[in-house]
């Protein structure tokens, strides 16, 4: 019996550490190339220290290795400033839509409204519904609508179009949450003599921070790596990040160090979001799996 | 008895004073008119200026656009004015409805448009309508037919990634050290950007000269490996690495499914004598069927989308073995600037997908009706 039990342990903790092993290469290769120069890339070395002498090739060429931090760099400007953009936008998009979506899913849970023919379940499904549409069928007419509205290259249309594409997500989310929350907490607020705005966020909002959280970071993280819109909506003032690293790759003779250096800063952010919220973002994700 | 009552009246029930000022009710609607007017005043304006039949008026579109956000936000007040603390309740859905109707539906309606017209953005002719041309034209373009199938190729391998992440949720669900760090880990590459992964992994780990991964084929047997050259394997090199993003999604939900599973049926059943393997076919992946299904749908929802990696890997090559819809149509956008066929061919996507989804989720509600 302790033997079996000892061969199941192994073949688990084999299983588990082989797939980590798959989840953490592709960013540790990516990490090491930073510091690799020419010989060290085509010959495949590995290790650092061992297979190879680790250099500054790679932070130099983005101008953010300790001998250049204090110079000029231009491309360090151009990097900083795509940060910055998809910095900006991503958390403006995600603040608008947890607004946006913790409002409409608590009045969703909570009241029963007709707008039309439409009643709350058909409500709920026109916002859900939004998650099917493909981004693309949206591109090209939302194109033409912000050249007439000289929304093109700017942050708002695009802080516009990604809080569309996360509201629903948003919407699921904060639903479950609310129908998590008992009524009886807002009645006998009511009866206090708060209104329902009052009740709502005085009594409901502190209770669901949480689940705000989550919806916000998953939020965050699809802005943070949508490439579509921006490929197709910006030039040069509103460029985000992917859009950057995807005109780098696309140039021959790859760099392959400053490739690696802009690639890993561009992901950095979103890793350490990951280690530290990892509970929120899988919580997050869980609401969705419970209820269906 | 109650249970009838709560049917007809709000979840949340608030008493409410049964009058409103008249004069409230009056001028609320005379906001909403004033603002509407205001606005069509100046849509019509700026239509004429753009058309050039009159000389004044603004640059751009912007103006009517603040007009149209004034009229959004006297609309709501409006409500808290004529219909009182009723209409205070409609605040929480309206700016989400109103927002998703601006964005969505407007420019829906302008594609549709735009879908029947000949129009190229890098030539001087600007829109002309054209009829049913672009759908003639789809029917005998072969690529966008081989982008459809491709899809449902890519859709089909959703079963495997659910098959993989299944596995890593028991075995995270499992008895384990250290869960914390694992859990982590196999979140991580949802975190990356499909544009970043396509360089880290397409571009440099799958290189064909001295890639990590190129040298393992390599030891493990394959003379010249080479991941993007034959259509079987670039569609496979793709699906890998658009897997490899979004399998730990997939693996967290299954996870939240595994862990809500009622203890007192896995002991009864160990009490029993159950072994492993009938016991996961026979208990564990019933109960989680739903939870299965929801994550599948989601995923397939998602991997419609597809297209950041193929756009940066292969821009769908080799001869379009790898393409997706999506990015099929993003290059008849950015290289071809073919605006009006581009969005026919996104629209019939659309009805494709609308479908396909109603019929999914069809068979799928049958088939959880039915009694097991």
């Amino acid at each position: 019996m302790s033997k079996h039990n000892y061969t199941e342990k192994i073949i688990i903790y084999s299983l588990l550490i082989l797939w980590a092993f798959i989840c953490l290469f592709p960013i540790f290769w990516t990490v090491t190339t930073t510091f690799k120069i020419a010989p060290n890339v085509q010959k495949g070395d590995i290790l650092p220290w061992i297979d190879f002498v680790p250099r500054w090739k790679g932070l130099r060429s983005l101008g953010l290795s300790p001998d250049t931090i204090f110079n000029e760099s231009t491309v360090r400007d151009e990097f900083l400033k795509r940060f910055f953009n998809t910095f900006i936008i991503s958390t403006c998009a995600s603040m608008l839509a947890v607004f946006l979506g913790t409002t409409a899913a608590y009045g969703l849970s909570r009241f029963n409204y007709k707008f039309g023919p439409m009643r709350n379940p058909d409500i709920s499904f026109f916002f859900l519904s939004q998650l099917i549409l493909p981004p693309v069928v949206l591109a090209m007419p939302v194109l033409v609508l912000y050249r007439e509205l000289d929304f093109l290259d700017t942050r708002i249309g695009l802080i516009l179009l990604y809080t569309l594409t996360v509201l629903p997500i948003v919407i699921w989310i904060m639903r479950d949450q609310f129908n998590a929350v008992p009524i009886e907490l807002e009645e006998a607020a009511l009866v206090d003599g708060e209104t329902v705005w009052g009740s709502f966020r005085r009594i409901v909002l502190p209770i669901v921070i949480p689940g705000i959280v989550s919806a916000f970071i998953l939020s965050l993280v699809l802005c943070w790596n949508e490439y579509l819109f921006a490929a197709l909506l910006t030039s040069t003032d509103a460029k985000t990040l992917p859009v950057m690293v995807a005109s780098q790759t696309g140039s021959q003779g790859i760099n392959w160090w400053s490739m690696a250096a802009l690639s890993g800063a561009s992901i950095a952010p979103l890793v350490v979001v990951c280690i530290f919220l990892e509970k929120y973002i899988v919580k997050g994700m869980a609401a969705g799996a419970i209820k269906g | 008895m109650s249970n009838l009552k709560s049917y007809t009246r709000d979840p949340l029930y608030v008493v409410e004073p049964l009058s409103i000022n008249p004069t409230k009710k009056n001028f609320g609607k005379c906001l909403v008119w004033g603002a509407f007017s205001l606005m069509l005043i100046l849509a019509i304006i700026q239509y004429f200026k753009s058309n050039g039949s009159i000389s004044f008026g603004f640059e751009t579109w912007r103006p009517v656009l603040y007009a149209y956000i004034f009229w959004g936000f006297s609309i709501g007040y409006s409500r808290v004015l004529i219909y009182g603390e009723k209409g205070k309740r409609s605040l929480f859905v309206i700016p989400a409805v109103m927002f998703i109707i601006s964005i969505v539906i407007f420019p829906l309606i302008f594609g549709l448009y735009v879908s029947f017209t000949d129009w190229n953005l890098s030539s001087f002719e600007g829109r002309k309508f054209n009829g049913l041309d672009n759908f003639y034209q789809m029917l005998s373009d072969p690529y966008y037919w081989n982008a459809l199938y491709n899809m449902l190729i890519y859709i089909f391998f959703v079963i495997v990634e659910f098959a993989i992440a299944f596995g890593l949720a028991l075995l995270l669900n499992a008895n384990i050290v250290a869960r914390k760090f694992f859990r982590v880990s196999f979140l991580l590459p949802l975190m990356l950007s499909p544009v970043a992964v396509s360089w880290m992994v397409g571009k440099s780990m799958m290189e064909v000269r001295f890639g990590p991964i190129t040298k393992l084929a390599k030891t493990l047997g394959w003379d010249s490996p080479a991941f993007f050259s034959s259509p079987e394997i670039a569609k496979i090199s793709i699906m890998v690495m658009d897997s490899w993003t979004y399998i730990p999604f997939m693996m967290i939900m299954l996870l939240a499914g595994l862990q809500g599973l009622p203890r007192e049926v896995l002991e009864a059943a160990k009490v029993d004598g159950a072994t492993k393997w009938p016991m996961f076919w026979k208990i564990i992946f019933p109960i989680m069927l739903p939870v299965s299904l929801t994550a599948i749908l989601i995923r397939i929802i998602f991997k419609l989308k597809i297209a950041d990696i193929i756009i940066n890997v292969t821009s769908g090559g080799p001869g379009g073995a790898t393409d997706s819809v999506t990015s099929f149509i993003f290059r008849e956008y950015r290289d071809r600037s073919n605006v009006g066929y581009g969005t026919l061919l996104a629209f019939v996507y659309l009805i494709c997908i609308v479908i396909f989804m109603t019929i999914l989720i069809k068979i799928i509600n049958r088939w959880m009706e039915r009694p097991s």
